[in-house]
């Protein structure tokens, strides 16, 4: 199956599933990428993962974006019988980020679920077991937040110092303040 | 008469425990010497490369990817800047990739010496695991020739590799491969493969059929020990891997049923051979002279976008989700390794199984910790 014809069948599959803002795109390592609705990935993602016509029946990887405004959930699937690999994208608004849990679909998902909720606070809904995974339960905030402030001390130790990785980056001395 | 209790008992395993591959603790529900459960936790190296990643230039970040898998850093190397050069349309010289080639390969190798004889060591057995170290010091010699480091390498570069080869090291490396294949490899397998109490330890033991594997999105060794022919250099070719020969290994049931900690075992055994291959392959394949890297403008950009390229490192898939805003640094960096998903395993596959055998489970799974928490 070709390219085009791959998203034609696509986007006849996931008719109204999709987001109408953006088109399904070719990315720069030849995948494709699409943009489901956030409120309907369960039924579109059972759709590509148990049609017949597509078995994207591996996940490959999962991650979660901040994008300021809102924040982005994004899967990597891939199909051994088509040898295709799909990027699928979700937005999520950024007050109150929640999506349902792929775990119906993929086993294997859960702790790539878990440690987006403990890196960006995306909450899961109905997932089993939805528990900090890398940061201790009590840490506060969620790091790969654009906004996320670093702590000052944790567990009674103090962390303050000089933001080295700030000052590096823009090539200037070392400051006392942070980025806060 | 005191009776028995038959309660359950839940027992603490690590963080500090010698058979657990780095700082990794396991809670276990116990029933006598059967296991209910294991529940692995994690965390106790999360260093956050991801956040770090967001705060330094593109080309800074090769060091920390180092840190990813300590025992295969070129690997890491590799994956990370074929990642960014796919965004950014960097090309790479043909002497670079060739070397990029050997040196992953070697890496492989390395990291597996450690992978099969770390499992034998857990299981006891001491002097096999003292050979593979054997060979792996070799291999420290040689990556410490050829990149100056004998651990986090910092070799591969994005556009390239950091220097050209060092005199003498071809010769050398044809050598340890020589010596690998009809020399270590057969007398490793006379020692201790075919041995027959190795053999109970581990056949028939956590056994992991095509269809969990998948499901649990398991990669690499894990993957094709299940039965599943899937190897990202056959199938999905990266860097110049179309050009050599060489077979993927996969579980076959060796002495037991397919998918047995046995058949984990013996495809990594048997990828030291074919990594030997590629390696050969690799040194008669390449160019006399030539650039080592392509230079890259003071001020490196990567044009706004987003991939996930994935490679074939030695513990599986290692996939770099990159996110660039157009800026000097990454806008989202989302590291992908083979580890993280075999340690999902554990808790499905260690139901019932007895408290001896979960050792054989970790270990046959090659799981490293800082691949895990990164």
């Amino acid at each position: 199956m070709s390219r085009e014809e791959l998203i034609a069948k696509l986007n006849a599959a996931l008719e109204g599933w999709l987001d109408t803002n953006e088109q399904a795109r070719t990315m720069p390592n030849n995948d494709i990428m699409i943009v489901l609705r956030s409120e309907s990935l369960l039924e579109a993602m059972g759709r590509l993962r148990w049609d017949s016509a597509f078995e994207f029946s591996v996940l490959m990887n999962h991650l979660g974006v901040d994008y300021k405004d809102r924040f982005g959930v994004i899967y990597n699937i891939f199909s051994p019988s088509l040898g295709r690999k799909l990027t699928v994208k979700a937005y999520v608004e950024h007050e109150k980020p929640v999506v349902h849990t792929l775990e119906s679909l993929y086993r294997g998902i859960n702790w790539y679920e878990r440690e987006t909720y403990d890196m960006l606070g995306i909450v899961f809904r109905r997932h089993s077991n939805l528990r900090r995974l890398l940061l201790p339960e009590d840490w506060e905030g969620h790091p790969l937040r654009k906004d996320y402030v670093y702590p000052e001390s944790y567990g009674g130790q103090d962390h303050s110092r000089e933001d080295l990785l700030d000052s590096c980056a823009s090539g200037k001395t070392a400051k006392g303040d942070s980025d806060g | 008469m005191a009776k028995y209790s038959s309660k359950e008992m839940v027992l603490n395993m690590g963080p500090h425990h010698p058979s657990t591959h780095g700082v990794l603790r396991f809670i276990l529900q116990t029933d006598g010497e059967m296991m209910v459960k294991a529940t692995p936790d994690v965390g106790f190296l999360h260093r956050g490369l991801e956040k770090i990643a967001e705060k330094v230039p593109w080309q800074s970040f090769m060091p920390y990817t180092d840190r990813i898998d300590y025992l295969a850093s070129v690997n890491c190397n590799l994956g990370y800047a074929l990642a960014v050069e796919r965004l950014a349309g960097v090309e790479v010289p043909e002497r670079a990739e060739y070397l990029r080639v050997i040196a992953a390969e070697l890496g492989r190798l390395g990291s597996h010496f450690i992978g099969f004889g770390a499992l034998l060591l857990d299981l006891g057995a001491v002097t096999p695991f003292v050979h593979a170290l054997r060979e792996r010091e070799t291999f420290n010699d040689l990556m410490e020739m050829l990149t100056g480091a004998r651990l986090t390498h910092n070799y591969v570069r994005i556009g390239g590799v950091s220097h050209d080869l060092p005199e003498g090291f071809l010769d050398k490396c044809r050598e340890f491969v020589d010596h690998l294949e009809h020399e270590f490899i057969p007398e490793f397998n006379d020692l201790i493969s075919f041995n027959s109490i190795l053999i109970n330890r581990l056949a028939n033991v956590g056994v992991i059929t095509e269809e969990t594997a998948r499901e649990f999105t398991l990669v690499g060794a894990n993957l094709r020990g299940a039965g599943v022919p899937f190897d990202l250099r056959k199938d999905e070719p990266y860097s110049i891997y179309d050009r050599f020969e060489f077979d993927v290994p996969v579980g076959r049931g060796k002495f037991g049923q397919r998918g047995d900690c046995y058949d984990r075992y013996w495809v990594r055994v048997e990828e030291v051979t074919e990594s030997c291959r590629i390696i050969r392959q690799a040194i008669d394949g390449l160019p006399g002279s030539g650039e080592t890297r392509t230079r890259l403008p003071k001020v490196f950009k990567v044009p706004e976008g987003e991939a996930y390229v994935r490679t074939e490192s030695p513990r599986g898939e290692l996939g770099f989700y990159i996110i660039s805003d157009g800026g000097k640094m990454p806008y989202r960096l989302k590291i992908r390794t083979g580890s993280f998903s075999s340690i999902t395993i554990i808790e499905h596959i260690s139901q019932g199984v007895m408290v001896a055998d979960l050792v054989a489970i970790i270990g046959s799974l090659d799981v490293v910790a800082p691949e895990i928490d990164r």
